[in-house]
């Protein structure tokens, strides 16, 4: 369990990256998750050539499910609309580089950034 | 003299490793740990008692029988409960609740009536309210608590004025407050309401006495006083139970079943136990009674106030923790939730849990409360007869580490 906590969780935890509100975001939405009270809102700008040029995130919980939101925003980055598409969430969990398998809630916490984009890209704001 | 030391070779889970490191089990509040006499009697009962209840009449299933009333006979006791048909045998707490609100709350309950409850209350003590006065159009009030988590009485005697049905907790899960139970019944009984206890907090640890507080329906649940899961308890004075239709129909509820006209209700209990009973879990209710009579239930409360005051002694130490609730360690029972400056609950009890102990993190079935307290989400530490002051040590060693980590 102590392995999850490694530095870089912490210092994203601390400072975490792509945070903050978007003016006119091409996608958005915002979920939480009833049992901890995290929560998490989540935008996606694509440009003219279809491919995401901004990607943010506000929101609140552990270490584990904000750390995830700044690692998965910056991935989003650059990324076409199809490949938006078949992003899975174990691409999302590959970024954090720890093993969750016998951690069923962190993985929840870890996954809710990913719940969220796949809640942002099926209902186009 | 509390012999905890003794106490603790009764419950084999102690034994096991966590992690690698001894278990330091601090979320009783959840559910408690199992001494080896209720696991035993609940084995007993399987391997030389089992048979289904009042049915049969071999002698087994006469045996059974016997063992089961039995335990309604030493529920009755340890309530102080004027009778045992009013003891009412539910899987938990919650389904207790769920049986006043269904057969009492809508047959009774009217458009325009007041139903009084509190912030600090747990979901089940707090939504089958709501949603009884949602259906039937009654006007639902919430009590607040002072800023140091308690009822105040004067708020409470303004908000339950011409109330029609009052409900609290003896003590909170979250907060640790001990309610004065006699005073608030005795304050709604004179707005001529009827008052419901929520006792799954306090049984375990507080002796109660229903004729004493006088409150007209108490519930609580095995699981936390060590009997198995699914033994869950309703007390409801007699006028009121037998003024109530069932709540599940079905076998053993009825008395006459007839094709071309209405049934005829057994009596109470039976009339509220429809359906084969959790037959094994209430043997073991029986077994934890006896468990928590020998040590004595004035001691246990004791205890519990010694592991308190240490517990917020300790914790005052923590820089940047805030416990929530009450600060007297009297007005409480023995556990603390909190909450840490810039750690979240979530890796408060993963950090912990490495090192072996087990606390709990969220809003522990609690939303109103953690809305009212402005907290998202806090840790709650809680304990009960098996645990220690040395283990108040390391779990204020485990938080100073995740501080650490944090830092
Ligand atoms: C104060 C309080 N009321 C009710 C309950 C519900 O108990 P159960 O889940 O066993 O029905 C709990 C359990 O957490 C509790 O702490």
């Amino acid at each position: 369990m102590e392995e999850i906590y490694q530095q870089f969780i912490i210092d994203l935890y601390k400072n975490p990256l792509n945070f903050g509100k978007m003016e006119e975001p091409t996608y958005r939405a915002e979920l939480g998750n009833a049992t901890c009270g995290d929560s998490i809102e989540l935008f996606i700008k694509i440009d003219s050539n279809g491919k995401v040029s901004e990607s943010k995130f506000i929101g609140k919980g552990c270490a584990i499910s904000q750390a995830s939101a700044s690692l998965f925003t910056g991935y989003l980055k650059g990324k076409s609309v199809e490949q938006l598409n078949i992003i899975t969430k174990d691409d999302c969990l590959a970024l954090l580089k720890i093993n969750l398998d016998k951690n069923p809630s962190r993985m929840r916490c870890a996954l809710l950034v990913f719940d969220t984009f796949k809640k942002a890209v099926d209902q186009k704001s | 003299m509390f012999d905890v030391d003794k106490i603790r070779k009764d419950f084999p889970i102690f034994n096991n490793k966590v992690n690698g490191k001894d278990l330091i089990y601090l979320d009783s509040a959840a559910t408690a740990q199992r001494p080896i006499q209720v696991i035993d009697s609940v084995t007993g009962f399987y391997k030389n008692k089992n048979a289904n209840v009042a049915r049969g009449l071999h002698t087994l299933a006469e045996e059974a029988t016997i063992s089961y009333e039995a335990v309604r006979e030493k529920v009755q006791k340890f309530i102080a409960a004027p009778d045992q048909k009013e003891i009412i045998f539910t899987r938990n707490a919650t389904e207790a609740a769920n049986l006043v609100m269904r057969a009492w709350g809508e047959k009774f309950i009217k458009k325009g009536d007041k139903i009084v409850t509190t912030i600090m209350e747990h979901h089940s003590d707090f939504v089958p309210w709501q949603q009884l006065a949602y259906k039937k159009g009654a006007e639902f009030v919430v009590v607040d608590i002072t800023e140091d988590g308690q009822i105040s009485e004067n708020e409470f005697e303004k908000k339950v004025k011409g109330a029609k049905f009052v409900a609290f907790s003896a003590a909170s899960n979250v907060l640790g407050t001990i309610t004065d139970s006699k005073k608030l019944c005795q304050i709604a009984h004179d707005q001529g309401a009827v008052c419901f206890i929520d006792g799954a907090q306090s049984v375990p640890s507080v002796k109660t006495n229903v004729k004493e507080s006088n409150c007209d329906f108490l519930i609580f649940s095995g699981h936390k006083l060590m009997a198995p899961f699914g033994s869950g308890v309703l007390y409801g004075k007699t006028e009121f139970l037998e003024q109530m239709d069932p709540f599940l129909y079905g076998g053993d509820m009825i008395r006459e079943v007839h094709a071309e006209r209405n049934s005829v209700w057994n009596e109470l209990p039976n009339k509220f136990e429809s359906g084969t009973p959790d037959v094994g879990a209430v043997i073991g209710l029986g077994a934890a009674i006896d468990y928590l009579n020998k040590i004595g239930m004035d001691k246990i409360t004791s205890y519990e106030h010694e592991l308190s005051s240490y517990l917020l002694n300790a914790l005052s130490g923590i820089n940047g923790l805030r416990v929530l609730g009450p600060t007297e360690p009297k007005k409480r029972l023995s556990l603390a939730a909190f909450s840490m400056e810039k750690i979240h609950p979530h890796d408060v009890s993963a950090l912990l849990d490495a090192d072996g102990i087990a606390v709990r993190s969220g809003h522990h079935c609690t939303m109103p409360l953690h809305e009212r307290l402005k907290v998202d989400a806090s840790t709650r530490a809680s304990f009960y007869i098996y645990n220690k002051k040395e283990e108040v040590d390391l779990l204020v060693q485990s938080l100073e580490r995740a501080k650490k980590i944090f830092s």
